[in-house]
């Protein structure tokens, strides 16, 4: 069914008790020619453009969970394309474009909001800094605006923006068409817009085992059996290195739990999203209300997902040295997700040393928003096993050349 | 919070420690390994999920490496002891 006011009006005349499933459930088939391991947005994602640009339909997406439950669904949002390197920036910026149509491309309402991103500089030496990036940017077609502290006093009132403030604010860039979309809707979207071409989205489906012959992967062990695959594709960004130990192979990639927090939802305050490298904190205020607050990452490698109260407490000092004024405010949830970190903090749309497998990981604390073109490239990657213009430089192979992109300073949150 | 058991300072809270990562179990000459060794050695982890060793440093303490044995699904500890003794 295509949603539409015609839909919502008819549904609403039957109390909204006859709305189709958005996605069917079916049982596994014992072969698909294309497995992909994790249903997350970029799992999800690349099944959707695989079916649609390459027109391979027959698809698994296999999620141990449910759609939305795993990292999807547990980050703080946010979308945007100032990163530093050419290479970065086209494809982030190509993301943005994607996110900027997306609920039309899908028929589905991803509540994307071009809120903007205010990142605040606290010292001549970041001031600098804030200069090459915004040239670089500049040069790659990205616009960015310099924000002085009087545009900072006026656009965010509740900033303490006073000399005398903890760490006082000298200025700030913004890139006005970053933003935040609902993160599980970009999951549901994909979901159903995959199984509307026929790929099979197979939920509570952990992978046990990889069976190999040779070089090449023959099938996969399951909790729902044994499913034998044409080409298999991994994107389950903090088990990365699980699935390719079942492979035979290493990563350059750690695990880390990187945690978030909301508060108890607010009257609206803060429309936009700003954060601080220096002072290290972002804040937003979600349309229900709540403020999403997040941070560093923990400090040692981790699969479980809560992390150290230390991580938060430094979160807390930092949100309030900016904002004094949420002194009262009560945090009502925090959690953590298992994020995939890679050397040069750039991600990995890769083939592997086995033939037909290949690998999307390396997204760290920044996934969500290279959800749209994560699927492009990694479906471009699998069909035609070569990597798109877009990822020729997330290749594995840099670790042997030492052709690394260095982004940990773009990515904006400590690695 | 992690409560990590200097080897002089006994049990402290995580925030004053640092971790340095997994203990690796490669060992290469860089002077004549190949490219991909050497790769593997400077860039590849094991990442275990699981019991695996790892290095701390009591960096606001005493300052003092040592290694534990931490499960990174649960955070359970087991074994930890000096540099030299870690493999």
């Amino acid at each position: 069914m295509r949603y539409s006011i015609a839909s919502l009006l008819r549904n609403a005349l039957s109390y909204h008790e006859h709305w189709p499933q958005a996605w069917r459930s079916p049982a596994p088939k014992p072969r698909y020619e294309v497995v992909i391991i994790g249903g997350g947005g970029h799992g999800l994602a690349t099944a959707y453009y695989l079916a649609k640009n390459h027109g391979i339909t027959d698809i698994a997406v296999l999620e141990k969970g449910w759609i939305g439950g795993g990292n999807t669904g547990r980050n703080t949002t946010g979308i945007r394309s100032n990163y530093l390197h050419d290479a970065s920036a086209a494809f982030y910026d190509y993301s943005v474009r994607l996110y900027e149509e997306l609920s039309r491309t899908l028929n589905y309402n991803i509540m994307f909001s071009q809120r903007g991103l205010v990142s605040l500089m606290h010292s001549d030496a970041e001031l600098a800094q804030a200069d090459r990036l915004r040239n670089a940017l500049h040069a790659n077609g990205i616009e960015t605006d310099f924000m002085t502290v009087a545009d900072l006093a006026r656009e965010i009132p509740l900033l303490d923006t006073s000399p005398d403030a903890r760490y006082p604010v000298i200025g700030a860039v913004r890139q006005k068409r970053a933003g935040t979309a609902r993160h599980d809707a970009v999951a549901w979207a994909y979901a159903r817009a995959a199984d509307g071409l026929g790929v099979h989205i197979i939920q509570d489906c952990a992978v046990r085992g990889i069976r190999r012959e040779g070089d090449r992967v023959t099938a996969l062990e399951t909790t729902q059996g044994n499913i034998a695959a044409g080409r298999v594709a991994i994107a389950v960004a903090g088990h990365s290195s699980v699935l390719a130990e079942m492979a035979g192979f290493r990563l350059p990639i750690v695990s880390y739990a990187l945690q978030a927090v909301v508060s108890e939802p607010l009257k609206p305050m803060l429309d936009t999203i700003v954060g601080s490298t220096a002072v290290h904190v972002y804040l937003t205020q979600s349309d229900k209300g709540e403020l999403v607050i997040g941070a560093s990452r923990d400090g040692y490698p981790s699969y479980a997902q809560r992390g150290s109260f230390g991580t938060v407490e430094d979160m807390m000092a930092a949100g309030l040295a900016l904002f004094p004024t949420l002194g009262r405010v009560k945090l009502l949830r925090q959690w953590a997700g298992i994020v995939d970190v890679a050397p040069d903090a750039s991600p990995i749309v890769s083939k592997t040393p086995v033939a037909n497998l290949y690998i999307s990981t390396g997204w760290g604390t920044g996934g969500f928003k290279a959800i749209p073109a994560g699927g492009v490239v990694f479906a471009h990657t699998i069909a035609l096993d070569r990597p798109h213009a877009l990822n020729e430089r997330y290749g594995l192979d840099r670790f042997t050349s030492g052709r690394l992109m260095d982004e940990n300073a773009a990515a904006a949150v400590r690695h | 919070m992690l409560i990590l058991p200097c080897p002089w300072c006994g049990p402290r809270e995580e925030t004053e420690f640092a971790c340095d990562g997994e203990v690796s179990s490669v060992s290469v000459d860089p002077a004549t390994a190949s490219d991909g060794a050497w790769a593997d050695a400077l860039h590849n982890r094991t990442n275990r999920k699981g019991m695996h060793r790892e290095w701390w440093c009591h960096r606001r303490g005493c300052r003092q490496w040592f290694w534990i044995e931490r499960d990174t699904a649960t955070n359970q500890l087991r074994n930890s002891g000096l540099p030299g003794t870690e493999s």
